[in-house]
């Protein structure tokens, strides 16, 4: 669905600060940061899911929101929706007792080969539809096509503009079915290029390209 | 559907510094996380990985003709065993800046970014202004940064929806013939492999 962080061309309208150069900006940034990997390692969702999670929040408190908060936000709800904490604990500022799930956390000995394993998203599928060279049209409206309100990467601003494939990446796992638990859902991957015009109009210069990746099921032939 | 209120975030302290801490105290009570590993994954990011990593690859990629090939085609099996694979970085593109084409990288839909070659990302990369402006107006966002196209250069926007993550390889500066791998490295910029900036050298 697209909301609030589909921003894309939309929202977030200031200037940028080229000089906000920091990765963490304050300490519970890089804390919030750690808790978020920590947690992704119990297994109880992926990173469909936690995107999902976090374009949930209300618009209000995701315009509000710095961005480490907005992790934070997407993550506390996760635990709670999970079963992995409770209201009463977030409520209490304490666990209460030890979760079932405590032998998956993550051990700082386990963390560097953790890490470095990566995770990684190409899959087995079906032969790609589409080649390098094909004109393609992206779906619209840019929505998840079987959760009402669901997760997908297509962001609205190219939804119904013709591009060419231009890389073809494999079969990945496909976010709008793996976010909502629904199974990996495997498609063909492509990178699809856009004339800047094409999606902008005339305010953008001619000859500048935009280039995004899309699932198959994103796009029809044009 | 998403709502605007009742959310369990809600529950926790308002002040964020608090609240990452409310959290972690409970799931620490609860045995789900071990304060020394949050401790190991900052020192990782913060000290062990970061765009030194891309910057070594990029100028390896001006001197070694083979090498370069072999990033642009299919990076990923040499990458490895550089050690410079691992999360968000498991699907990477290398895309050149030519005298033709600049490329710029962004991610409108959240902020992916390659960990393992550039670390963790600035905080202008993550913010609405870089998000919702680099797809829609890239050539100003550009001229903010202080990037001066060469005439008659398009630009080439990668908004990155999928895993793959995009590194831009910037031009390497004139008269840079006889530097060293190391020396070149140095030349080599965060933002230059995000598209935001050039080589050192070449600026203006």
């Amino acid at each position: 669905m697209s909301r609030i962080h589909d921003m894309g061309g939309r929202f977030g309208t200031g200037a940028i600060d080229p000089e906000d150069n920091a990765t963490f900006a304050k300490e519970w940034h890089e804390r919030a940061l750690a808790l978020n990997l920590a947690c992704g390692a119990l297994g109880q969702w992926n990173i469909d899911a936690s995107r999902h999670a976090r374009e949930c929040l209300s618009s209000a408190d995701y315009a509000g929101f710095s961005y480490y908060e907005k992790w934070l936000g997407g993550l506390t709800d996760s635990l709670v929706a999970k079963g992995v904490v409770t209201i009463a604990e977030l409520d209490a500022g304490r666990g209460n007792g030890t979760s079932p799930l405590s032998e998956k956390a993550l051990r700082a000995d386990k963390v560097a080969a953790t890490l470095a394993a990566g995770s990684p998203y190409t899959r087995e599928a079906a032969a790609p539809r589409f080649a390098v060279g094909d004109k393609v049209r992206a779906r619209r409206p840019a929505r998840n096509a079987t959760v009402v309100g669901g997760h997908t990467r297509l962001p609205a601003y190219a939804a119904g503009a013709v591009g060419e494939v231009v890389l073809s990446h494999g079969a990945h796992v496909f976010p709008d079915s793996n976010a909502h638990g629904l199974g990996e859902a495997p498609e063909p991957l492509y990178a699809v290029r856009f004339e800047a015009r094409e999606l902008w109009g005339s305010e953008a210069e001619a000859g500048d390209e935009m280039v995004l990746d899309m699932w198959q099921s994103y796009l029809e032939p044009a | 559907m998403p709502h605007d209120h009742d959310h369990p975030h809600s529950h926790l302290p308002s002040e964020p510094a608090l609240r990452v801490k409310a959290l972690e105290t409970i799931l620490t009570d609860k045995g789900l996380v071990d304060p020394a590993a949050l401790d190991e994954i900052i020192d990782t990011y913060q000290n062990k990985i970061g765009p030194k990593n891309g910057a070594a690859v990029v100028a390896k990629m001006w001197t070694d003709p083979a090498f370069r090939e072999e990033m642009l085609n299919d990076p990923m099996p040499r990458l490895k065993d550089m050690g410079l694979y691992g999360r968000q970085g498991e699907h990477m593109v290398f895309v050149e800046n030519t005298p033709e084409v600049h490329n710029l990288v962004v991610c409108t839909l959240c902020s992916c970014y390659p960990w393992p070659l550039l670390g963790i990302p600035p905080g202008w990369y993550k913010s609405d202004a870089y998000r919702a402006r680099s797809v829609r107006e890239p050539r100003k966002v550009l001229a903010e940064f202080g990037v001066s196209l060469v005439e008659g250069q398009k630009v080439r926007v990668w908004d990155s929806t999928a895993e793959v993550r995009y590194l831009v390889v910037p031009m390497r500066p004139t008269g840079t013939e006889g530097l060293s791998e190391e020396e070149l490295a140095a030349l080599v910029t965060r933002d230059s492999m995000i598209g935001a900036g050039l080589a050192e050298g070449l600026k203006a």
